[in-house]
């Protein structure tokens, strides 16, 4: 579904990325770790399209897509969420998912502000689709709250929601856990999972907390210094020495 | 059938506040779509109300086109003018934004200053409104057509806004970050809405021109663009009800305060100052709040 073929990137004189590849299997809940200053972060945003990379090409679903624009690959099925939460702050928690459904309707200026028939069904069944959405992430009864009066967790799970009403195939869940409690990262967790076996949406995830990742991908890239450094199934990585002294340091002999 | 409809009153004076409180409120109306919705700043909708105004005489004066198809050729020459100065003024914003949108107003009052028929004196004998032979004689029915526009482009505006294409310009003004992740075109958006408001001010700009029958450049200024964003941050941005109930103000303000005599420019100054530190989210959203909560309390 999504090749990352030799991807470098230097940031002044940082090498924030090194001659990264792998790839994400359709289906697949595959996820990328590392520690702080990996390169994590830079690699979502190049294959999300938000900065291009020095080398390297990335394609989806069998086409290039390593120098369009962040909607244009957005609009070809791939759909994130953010780090740091860029949600429609002003608008309601409805409202948000429905600017999702944007891509996936066609009413302008012209035919909404006629009114004309077709936007009253596709409103109609934007609407019923977006309130299906919100009851599957556990935030129908706060539809018409604004986004911004929401608690960090449900504000995560509120970008996830609208990632989905674009009705993606691949989805980037860029640390979707950061800031969230035990409890919440549980949940995120069972959804996450929910959504690549139920609606079979293939997802890449970034994430810190490596008990969730070990939990529920089934494939785990880790990157050190923007170079990769493993790959294979979470039980695999668990056992590499390389992993292990990247996030614990190196054994000390004289111990 | 305009004869069918009553006469508002004989007081010609109040139909004229009528009629340009009518046509002010058009041209608000946009402007609350580009700043409040959009989040897009604009110093220069005057420009725009004066492309309107000149290009509607011009066509129907000197090329005998009729008033209506001269007033849609004027809103398309507008929206033309819109998309030439959007497309490099797309990425600006703020402060930037604002000082290009008035040099935009700029550019054309020199325009029409130096180029406009009869320069900066203006001109005069434009046609009178007309439609299919009707040609509206009195101020009476001005004013009836005046408001019918204005309440035809209320319905388009809260229809748009409150579908697909208004929910992607609120989001524009939420995180433009997140609109390219929602795979929204962001540049097109910006220059739809330009066009859109350019539309509007063209079409009062034309029926200001047809309704006084002259014109000179100095009704399309900076100033005027000012006096646009008066009214709409008065009435509230974020509603196109409140450009609406701010053009009502600002035009009739002044002719209220005759009372004052000599001293009536400085009351003028002094409400409006007061407003604004008093009344920041403009009247209409702070009325509606109010009023929402009154009931809030009463159900509860």
């Amino acid at each position: 579904m999504l090749e990352v073929q030799n991807i470098s990137k230097v940031f002044g004189g940082v090498h924030a990325l090194v001659d990264v590849s792998f790839s994400v299997a359709e289906g697949s809940l595959s996820a990328l770790i590392g520690p702080n200053g990996a390169g994590k972060t830079t690699m979502m945003n190049i294959i999300s399209g938000i900065f291009p990379p020095d080398k390297g090409s990335i394609s989806f679903k069998g086409g290039v897509i390593t120098r369009l624009s962040p909607a244009a690959i957005a609009r070809r099925g791939l759909s994130r969420t953010f780090q740091h939460i860029e949600l429609f702050a002003e608008m309601t928690v409805l409202e948000n998912i429905l600017v999702g459904r944007y891509i996936k309707s066609r009413s302008g200026f012209l035919a909404a502000g006629l009114r004309l028939p077709f936007v009253r069904t596709e409103e109609e069944k934007n609407r019923a689709k977006s309130l299906e959405i919100l009851a599957s992430i556990g935030l129908e009864g706060k539809a018409d709250e604004l986004a911004s009066n929401l608690p960090l967790g449900e504000q995560r799970m509120l970008e996830i929601g609208r990632a989905l009403a674009t009705e993606p195939s691949l989805l980037l869940l860029d640390e979707p856990a950061a800031g969230l409690n035990i409890r919440e990262t549980r949940d995120l967790g069972k959804m996450i999972v929910r959504l690549n076996t139920e609606r079979e949406i293939t997802i890449l995830l970034v994430e810190h907390d490596m008990d969730l990742v070990m939990r529920i991908s089934t494939s785990i890239t880790v990157l050190n210094f923007g170079q990769k450094i493993a790959s294979g199934k979470p039980a695999d990585i668990q056992r590499n020495r390389d992993v292990i002294t990247a996030y614990l340091g190196e054994e000390d002999p004289s111990c | 059938m305009v004869y069918a409809l009553p006469n508002l009153t004989d007081d010609s004076y109040f139909i004229t506040l009528m009629i340009f409180s009518g046509i002010n409120a058009i041209v608000a109306i946009g402007l609350c779509i580009l700043m409040g919705s959009a989040g897009q700043v604009s110093l220069g909708q005057a420009g725009f109300y004066g492309i309107g105004a000149y290009a509607s005489s011009v066509l129907s004066q000197s090329f005998g086109l009729p008033v209506v198809i001269s007033m849609l050729c004027a809103a398309v020459i507008s929206g033309i003018a819109a998309v030439i100065l959007a497309a490099p003024s797309l990425r600006l914003k703020g402060h930037y934004l604002a000082v290009a949108t008035l040099g935009f107003g700029e550019i054309i009052h020199i325009i029409l200053n130096e180029f406009g028929p009869g320069g900066p004196s203006g001109f005069g004998d434009i046609p009178a409104l007309s439609a299919g032979g009707f040609v509206l004689t009195t101020p009476a029915h001005v004013a009836w057509v005046v408001w019918g526009i204005l309440l035809l482009l209320m319905i388009f505006s809260l229809n748009m806004l409150n579908a697909r294409p208004g929910r992607a310009l609120r989001a524009l003004h939420g995180s433009e970050t997140a609109c390219n992740a929602m795979g929204l075109d962001v540049v097109g958006l910006k220059i739809k809405v330009f066009v859109l408001s350019a539309v509007y001010a063209s079409i009062a700009g034309s029926l200001y021109a047809h309704y006084v029958s002259f014109i000179s450049p100095s009704s399309f200024t900076l100033f005027h663009s000012v006096l646009l964003l008066m009214m709409v941050v008065l009435g509230g941005i974020t509603t196109v009800w409140g450009g609406l109930v701010g053009a009502v103000i600002i035009t009739l303000l002044p002719e209220t305060l005759k009372a004052f005599e000599e001293l009536d420019v400085l009351v003028y100054g002094l409400i409006l100052t007061l407003s604004l530190l008093f009344l920041r989210r403009g009247i209409v959203p702070i009325v509606t709040a109010k009023i929402h909560s009154l009931l809030v309390r009463r159900n509860a």
